[in-house]
């Protein structure tokens, strides 16, 4: 059980990394606008659709 | 005339349903006759509501104009993409040259990255995913575009362009003609602060979800290991790294409560925040000790979670009255702000350039078209009009203008072309003035103290009361024990659902308010407006409906017909209410020849019959015979607040029309719904006293509460004075009302007022008609029975949790069941609320 003391320490680490870049992405303006990102996903260009294929 | 009706008649399919094409853009049923086809054609295999070759047919010019720009760009897919049903394109046409003016630049425009320019525009008639895709085309329609991104609930659009190869008016044109009419984005500067002030509000909720979700896994584990042996090592280390995530939660995104409860302290204001943070410091003061200490609770998690829901509550208060005061700033972003400027060509003027109206100064020369309101004070040149001053005085008739005269920035210049030069504009002008008198309503008015930062003032000494009590009765039974418990008492009563009481009912009624067309900016409103006051309404605009129309015809009904052919070759707003008054009774009127004459009235001959219309000076002059009648109906229209308007046919006087400003329909019902509800019912005016007395006795107003030909600094005094008998609502529409709105204790701009009422104003009613008041009134009524319904649900809670821990028998795990089960009982009650208006 004594792995906990590493494992528990690493699980803090890895959030305060999802905490950071949270923030990152944050103050970068992503959650500025909350409705517009989600439809302009959904409309690709045709063109990009068929560079793809 | 007769054209035009052909027309109107037979756009319905119904008419010619064979021959019906639908309009290759919105797709609106039109008759192939009246349709418009484009030199254009679809290319094969592109389907853009048509058969391929087969030439595309329009409802109108606008929708014409944009699709061939849709079409010449390669963006036909924009079709295929949206949702079924456009909406024709209304592009206006305009220039948009002002947004290329160096004073324009520097007002609205930045310097981005690469050399390159960035603006914020408000768009008009974005609704929907195919809009974010063809507006963020931009780019490929108008080369040197380089970015264009589309805030779909804004209709808020960046554009970011390369000043060496385009200008911002050439983008604006094509978004013109695209059907989505720009507006400079005011107030970049305030937008930017808020935009900063909302990432921080979310960095904060995100802290502190994630230290409340990381202190709750490590909670788990100390729980378990109560009940089932844990070993010492590990639950000290479980102990400390709670400390450690708590403490980080409490110190950054908790730090907003501790700075309000300063802020309260030292204003001396009871403030939600002092109770907040006087049960988070005891908590972390006594679990910073008892971690190191070794023994005893430790209730970090309980805080975290505290901390999360606090701010998920006033997060999305936020969130939703930023919503009501963004769709406000796009209404304030819809006047224009440009003005066309001339300059003297010889004996006439040169072509009109569309300037910024800031970039104006005195001895500039303007035109003023028909139609358009007047940009700034000045005196005028050439032309010969009427202006419509109402948003700006409050009076309902319109004013005749002509060489020599004044005119005042605001008023709407209704029948010619006016050349004005100005003498001041922006801040210089009557209104700029009046802006001031607003800025300094609403600086002196004083903040409203909320109903749950009352509760809390005494909620924080009753706290502290039954703390030391429960302290000092354990130090005589147990002496060990006595901090505990008083601390677990400062923690369970912590108000954690008195905070979410008021925010989450706000926001819920501040939602459905806005889909039944009102818009509040903030919940103080709200406790306003639930308990009676005195309310008072503006007359031009808000009582009535602001535009001319004939009431009232005494005489020959024959003449209608003539009449109403006559005056329709006048634009002036007495012609028009005497065109649409008459219309209405039928008949034909043909061969007719009217000569307008400036000076109050129209000559014109009908089958053989002279007959004058006008003022009664006018007539007067050109008529003979008079009936007695006549006189005793002149005298009574004006009695009633009318405008009679005599008709002579052959030098006899064979009728009056009275035209005036009617009360709405629905003014009467509304006065007397809110009588009923206890509010006393005010009018508060700038027009003509006469006028407004009859508009008073009309609605029943009595006349101790009937103030005519009020100043806008009257009207703030007025506002004052009867603040001092209780709460006051000012309901208005103009410039004239804008110092009062922001003076009263709420107030309310109806639909179509100026831009200055809509900042100075509470509330916004955005159709037209006056039932919403009515229906605001429940609904803070509503509003505030679900308020105090949340209230007592967590302050029963906070008893039953103070009535535990003075016992002794709460524990962290308690506390940690009770917390989140007070604020789910306030969540459901708050999401019970009923429908907006519904009492």
């Amino acid at each position: 059980m004594s792995v906990l003391y590493l494992v528990v320490p690493m699980a803090v680490v890895i959030a305060g990394a999802a905490l950071w870049a949270f923030i990152w992405a944050v103050r970068g303006g992503q959650f500025d606008d909350l409705d517009t990102p989600g439809v302009r996903a959904a409309l690709d260009d045709d063109d990009a659709v068929r560079a793809r294929r | 005339m007769v054209s035009e009706a052909l027309q109107a008649g037979a756009v319905t399919p119904a008419a010619s349903p064979s021959a019906a094409v639908s309009c290759a853009h919105c797709g609106l049923s039109t008759p192939a006759s009246a349709a418009i086809v484009s030199a254009l054609s679809a290319e094969p295999g592109q389907r853009s509501g048509l058969e391929t070759g087969e030439a595309p047919a329009f409802c109108c010019n606008g929708c014409k104009a944009a699709w061939e720009i849709i079409h010449g760009c390669g963006l036909e897919r924009y079709y295929r993409v949206r949702d079924a049903g456009g909406k024709p394109a209304r592009g206006t046409g305009r220039r948009y040259e002002e947004m290329d003016d160096p004073t324009f630049a520097s007002l609205y425009c930045r310097p981005a990255p690469g050399g390159l320019l960035s603006t914020e525009l408000f768009l008009e008639g974005v609704h929907c995913a195919a809009c974010v895709w063809l507006v963020e085309k931009l780019p490929a329609v108008v080369p040197g575009v380089v970015e264009s991104r589309l805030d779909l609930r804004r209709g808020l659009v960046r554009v970011t362009w390369d000043g060496g190869t385009t200008t911002l008016s050439d983008a604006a044109r094509a978004l013109d003609r695209m059907g989505y009419v720009p507006h400079p984005g005011r107030e970049a500067s305030a937008r930017e602060a808020r935009r900063r002030e909302d990432r921080a509000g979310i960095v904060r909720l995100g802290v502190a979800g994630a230290c409340a979700g990381n202190v709750m896994l490590l909670a788990f584990a100390l729980y378990s290991g109560t009940f089932d042996a844990m070993e010492p090592g590990y639950r000290e280390f479980f102990r400390w790294l709670s400390m450690g995530i708590g403490v980080l939660s409490l110190a950054w995104p908790g730090r907003v409560f501790f700075k309000g409860a300063i802020a309260a302290l030292r204003t001396r204001t009871p403030h939600l925040d002092l109770p907040i943070a006087v049960g988070l410091l005891a908590g972390a003061v006594w679990g910073v000790l008892n971690t190191i200490r070794g023994t005893g609770e430790i209730y970090f998690d309980s805080l975290s979670v505290l901390v999360f829901v606090l701010l998920v509550g006033r997060w999305v208060q936020r969130r939703q009255q930023r919503w009501a005061s963004d769709s406000m700033e796009l209404l304030y972003s819809l006047t224009p702000s440009s003005a066309r400027v001339v300059s003297r060509e010889g004996s006439t003027w040169s072509e009109a350039r569309e300037t910024p109206v800031e970039a104006l100064a005195a001895g500039d020369v303007v035109e003023v078209r028909a139609g358009d309101s007047v940009p700034v004070d000045g005196v005028v040149l050439e032309g010969e009009s009427s202006v419509d001053q109402s948003l700006l005085t409050g009076e309902s008739r319109p004013i005749g203008v002509r060489h020599g005269e004044r005119v005042a920035a605001g008023s709407v210049n209704l029948a010619g072309r006016l050349v004005v030069r100005v003498e001041a504009a922006g801040r210089e002008t009557r209104v700029g003035r009046l802006m001031e008198l607003v800025e300094d309503a609403t600086r002196r008015r004083a903040p409203i103290v909320r109903l749950t930062d009352r509760i809390a003032g005494h909620f924080v000494v009753v706290m502290l009361a039954l703390a030391a009590a429960t302290a000092l009765a354990w130090a005589w039974i147990n002496p060990a024990e006595a901090i505990d418990h008083a601390t677990a008492l400062l923690i369970v009563t912590c108000p954690c659902a008195l905070g979410l009481a008021t925010p989450l009912a706000v926001t819920v009624a501040i939602g459905r308010a806005a889909r039944a067309g009102v818009l509040i900016k903030g919940g103080d409103a709200l406790q306003q407006l639930a308990m009676p006051g005195t309310m008072l309404l503006d007359k031009t605009g808000t009582l009535t409906r602001g535009a001319m129309t004939m009431v009232r015809w005494e005489g020959d009904r024959g003449l209608m017909p003539m009449v109403a052919a006559i005056e329709s070759r006048s634009a002036h707003p007495v012609a028009r209410a005497l065109v649409a008054g008459c219309g209405s009774a039928g008949g034909n009127a043909d061969g007719v020849e009217a000569t307008e004459t400036t000076g109050g009235g129209m000559v014109g001959q009908v089958g053989g019959v002279e007959v004058a219309i006008g003022s009664c000076a006018f007539v007067r002059a050109r008529a003979v015979v008079e009936p007695e009648w006549v006189r005793d109906s002149e005298r009574s229209m004006v009695a009633d607040g009318l405008t009679p308007v005599l008709v002579a046919g052959n030098g006899r006087v064979e009728a009056v029309a009275g035209v005036g400003d009617p009360v709405r329909d629905d003014a009467g019902a509304m006065i007397a719904a809110l009588r009923r509800a206890g509010w006393r019912v005010g009018i508060l005016s700038g027009d003509h006293p006469s006028i407004v007395r009859a508009v008073a006795g009309a609605l029943g107003i009595e006349p101790g509460l009937t103030w005519g030909g009020a100043t806008p600094e009257e009207k703030v005094r007025i506002v004052r004075e009867q603040k001092s008998r209780g709460r006051v609502v000012m309901v208005g529409d103009g410039v004239n009302d804008a110092a009062a709105l922001a003076s009263a204790d709420v107030g309310i701009a109806v639909h179509g007022g100026a831009e200055a009422s809509l900042a100075a104003a509470d509330v916004y009613l955005r159709e037209p008609g006056l039932g919403a008041i009515v229906s605001l009134t429940h609904a803070a009524r509503g509003t505030m029975r679900v308020i105090y319904r949340n209230l007592a649900a967590s302050l029963f809670y906070n008893v039953g949790a103070a009535a535990l821990a003075m016992a002794g028998v709460i524990t962290p795990l308690i506390a940690a069941i009770l917390m989140p089960a007070s604020s789910l009982t306030v969540l459901g009650s708050s999401l019970r609320q009923r429908r907006f208006g519904g009492s």
